[in-house]
Parts: structure tokens; sequence; C-alpha cells
């Protein structure tokens, strides 16, 4: 229990940062992800 | 046995370095075919700078990421991908650049290059520090978010005119082995090459200098290290302020008095130089002396 109110911050980001992760996938972000870095990507490589 | 146990420890984290990248980074045909991976494995994120069009990369890199769905048509802010990060940082801050970042080993390994003057830090190192954040800002959201084509779509701006690790691991790699890529080099390959080989050369006589001054990955993770579950403490009942942590840092932080500054990679080298065992990390077992 000590561990966690010395940690309050980092527990209140990491409940956060999951609550997003959930509503990014629900959202469809990932399969943008996924469609952006299955191709090669031209302007990562310097060919604009 | 102390000696080997010594020598090991100093390694660790190179070793770490070196296998998280070729593990991150195992699509080996990709190199010899000149192709990626496209597998459903990239649709996570990568904790480090790893370009997803490196031929390797099993993942995405996170910044790569942040900007592909933001300047997309359908979305202005990415929920994913700014979760994940949150995680990272929280969980462990810039530890995934000390220890996980495959541009990170490059530095380290550049650096260990003998050269006749070590640098601690270049000219203007106090403000050229707050460059990363500007990037961050200006690069990464603004100018993805705000500069549209006609169809609405933005672009990746810190990937197409600025990193550095992508050039390295996709680009370089990729045009090596698609003569039809080669055909088409123009003037922003020759940049993105010249910004390459500026921060490789400077590698050598400064410590991590595309950390300190340009990575907007390691921008946000710092802000994290003063709370983030892997974080330092300072026991003041050992503490002298002998300034021992200080010299050890290759980035010159005052470890002593800011254990946990957003400059800090964790690659560990103070701690093992404080004669006294006052630098700990923070989820270690207090025994008596107040947190710092």
């Amino acid at each position: 229990m000590s561990y966690l109110r010395e940690n309050r911050a980092a527990a209140a980001a990491i409940l956060a940062a999951l609550a997003f992760l959930l509503i990014g996938v629900g959202r469809g972000e990932a399969a943008v992800v996924l469609r952006k870095a299955v191709t090669i990507c031209m302007e990562c490589i310097g060919l604009g | 046995m102390g000696k080997w146990t010594g020598a090991v420890k100093r390694r660790l984290r190179t070793w770490v370095q070196v296998c998280f990248t070729a593990l991150s980074n195992g699509y080996a045909a990709g190199f010899v075919q000149g192709t990626v991976w496209r597998g459903d494995s990239k649709a996570i994120c990568v904790p480090g700078l790893n370009c997803y069009s490196c031929p390797g990369a099993l993942g995405s890199c996170p910044i790569g990421a942040f900007q592909s769905v933001i300047s997309s048509r359908n979305y202005h802010f990415t929920f994913y991908v700014t979760g994940f990060l949150i995680l990272v940082g929280a969980v462990c801050g810039r530890f995934v650049c000390g220890w996980l970042c495959p541009f990170g080993l490059v530095q380290d390994l550049l650096h260990k290059i003998p050269f006749f003057r070590k640098l601690r830090k270049l000219p203007g190192d106090r403000w050229l520090r707050f460059l990363k954040y500007a990037i961050l800002a200006g690069f990464v959201i603004i100018l993805p978010l705000t500069v549209l084509d006609v169809a609405g779509q933005g672009q990746p701006w810190f990937c197409k005119y600025i990193c550095p690790s992508g050039t390295l691991f996709a680009g370089l790699p990729l045009i090596g082995t698609t003569p039809a890529l080669q055909g088409a080099l123009g003037w922003l390959f020759t940049w993105k090459a010249a910004v390459l080989a500026a921060l490789l050369l400077l590698s050598i006589p400064v410590y991590r200098p595309f950390c300190r001054y340009l990575c907007p990955l390691g921008a946000i993770y710092g802000l994290f290290n003063p709370i983030a579950l892997y974080r330092f403490r300072i026991d003041k009942t050992k503490c002298t302020e002998c300034g021992d942590c200080r010299q050890a840092c290759k980035l010159d932080i005052p470890v002593h008095r800011t254990p946990n500054s957003p400059e800090c990679i964790r690659c560990g080298d103070c701690r093992r130089a404080c004669p006294n065992g006052a630098l700990c990390l923070a989820a270690e077992r207090r025994k008596e002396a107040p947190e710092s």
C-alpha cells in the first residue's frame, strides 16, 4: 500500500495510459499504424 | 570472481541494447530482399526510436506512429500512441534511451572511439537542451496536424526532414538493395544523409548528441523521469556531495542534486561511481533516510 502511495503519480499515469490504449484501439488507430508500417515509408527513407 | 562480475556489470547495458535491437529488428530476410515485415506485430510500437521502415523492424516507431495517426484524415489526436508513450514513460522514463534504443546504441558505440579531446557538452548546452522540445512541438505535433495536402492528409515532418535513425536503419539498407529506389534519390536524401553523418561524427567527441539536443522521444520520456516507477533517490545519510556521480555522468548531470533529471538516460554509471552507495532505486526498501 505504501508503495502505491509513494508512486501515486506513476500509478495514475499508468491507469490513464491503459485507458488511452483501449480507447485508441477501439477507434481503429492501431489499424492506421499497421497500414502505414507495412509499406515502405518514402518520407522516412529520404525519398519524400 | 569480483573482477568478472564488475566486467559483466559494465558491459551489461551494451549487451541488453544489442540483444533488444536484434530482437526488435529480427526480420533478417528484409535486409536481403529489400522489403519490410508486413505482419500484425507492426501495429504495436516498440519503445525506442526504431523506424518501421527498417527492413528488419517487427514493430513500429512511436514517433512515426504518432505522426501517421494525427496526420491522417480521420484523426487529430492519437489515444493509442499517446497511451503507449505515457505507459512506457510512467514505468521507466528514459530507461528506454539508455538500454533499449537502437540509435542510442549506435551513439554509445561511436563514443567509445578514441578522440584527442572528448567534450562533456557542446557550447550553449543549457539552451540546446530545449531544442528537442521545440522539435517535438513543431515537427512531431504542429506541422503534421496543420500542413495538409488537397486530400486533407499531413506528412510525418520529423521522419521526413530530421530522423537520423530512419536514414541509418531504413534508408541506407533499402536504397542499397533496391535499384528502383536509387533512381529516386534527390536533395531530401542528401539532406538527411548529411544530418545523419553530422550526428554520427559528433557522437565521437560528444556523448549522445542526438539524445541530448534533438530527440523528441527522449523529450517525452524525460518528462516522466521524476515520477516513473524506475527512478533514483539519494540517501541523504550517505551522500557526502563528493561529486563523483557528476564526474561519472557522461551527460554532466549533477546527480546528487537532481537524481531524476529529464536529461538522465538511466545508464547507471553514477550509481557505480558513488563511493558511499548513496544512489539507489526509489523502489528499493528505504531504511531510515527521507526521500529526496
